[in-house]
């Protein structure tokens, strides 16, 4: 069980920025506003959670204007989509070892 | 107790381990997919393709018995602008009952109608489309008839396969039936009108009850 807990990421403790990984793994990019309908997180939360996933890498950024509106597009990055399937490799891990 | 207290954090772990994974499988697949697709519009528009392709026969064909020659044929010069009507009025009737049942559709189940997801879709959906009905006005402008059904099923075809990625994979199925009715099509020229009947008409009958049956209820 140790094991198991042990390659839980530590980035991902908190869960809106777990969520955050998995919609932009399984999205080639999503927008900030978009994010925020789909988490339905409030403006401050996101950012700093989003922040939080900058600062580790695994998450990329790309801010653009439409017209006079920013447009914030995230990308996982190569190392976010690594981190992102160990932890859920060890979520798997952790539930196989119940079983066992 | 200190096992107890061990023992019982253990536990939570493990559950909580399920409810995450499930959790994030529902929500990559609730963030890629457009599911507000309304099944109905697609019966909709079958029956509006129907009722179109049976004011075009009446016209082409006219109301004389089998054994007359026909009234007018497709390349008259006044039947052409009234098929080519015909045919816009269902396209716009389609589209608008589609986006309209979407919307509504969105609205019910907390979706935002215009998202990252259903852009996609309808990039991937216009590219081919846009192609098909360019191609389309080309043939029409120089006069050629022949394919004008076909070209019509099979670029529909591959615009709902492209699409098909983004919402539900049934779409792909619709898509691949079009494809197929469109190489018949090609196969058997002159009989244009019946397999638009059956691609356009029939098929998105079957579909949209099937997919309102499965998704809607």
């Amino acid at each position: 069980m140790k094991n198991a807990l042990d390659q839980f990421d530590k980035a991902f403790e908190n869960r809106l920025r777990l969520q955050i990984m998995s919609v932009l793994v399984a999205n080639e990019s999503y927008d900030f506003n978009a994010l925020k309908d789909l988490l339905q997180a409030t403006d401050g939360n996101l950012a700093s959670h989003l922040k939080a996933l900058e600062k580790e890498a695994y998450i990329t950024v790309n801010k653009t204007f439409i017209g006079r509106k920013p447009n914030t597009q995230y990308f996982a990055s190569e190392t976010g989509r690594n981190a992102f399937k160990k932890h859920l490799q060890a979520l798997e891990n952790l539930i196989k070892q119940q079983k066992s | 107790m200190f096992y107890f207290v061990t023992q019982s954090s253990f536990k939570m772990e493990e559950k909580d381990a399920y409810a995450e994974l499930s959790s994030i499988r529902q929500l990559m697949e609730r963030s890629a997919k457009f599911i507000s697709l309304s099944g109905l519009s697609g019966v909709l528009a079958g029956i509006y393709a129907l009722a179109g392709a049976f004011l075009a026969y009446t016209i082409v064909y006219g109301n004389s018995r089998s054994l007359d020659y026909r009234d007018n044929y497709v390349n008259d010069a006044d039947v052409l602008p009234q098929l080519f009507l015909i045919a816009v009025v269902v396209l716009v009737l389609s589209l608008g009952t589609g986006i309209y049942l979407t919307i509504r559709q969105a609205k019910k189940k907390g979706e935002r109608f215009w998202n990252p997801v259903s852009k996609r879709l309808v990039t991937n959906m216009a590219i081919p489309l846009i192609t098909g009905g360019l191609l389309l006005l080309i043939f029409i402008i120089r006069g050629q008839f022949d394919f004008v059904a076909s070209a019509c099923l099979i670029f529909y075809g591959l615009s709902l396969i492209a699409a098909s990625q983004f919402t539900f994979t049934d779409v792909k199925w619709l898509g691949c039936g079009e494809i197929v009715l469109g190489l018949l099509a090609a196969a058997f020229p002159g009989y244009g009108l019946i397999f638009w009947v059956f691609g356009f008409g029939l098929l998105h009958i079957l579909y949209g009850t099937i997919m309102h049956f499965k998704y809607n209820q």
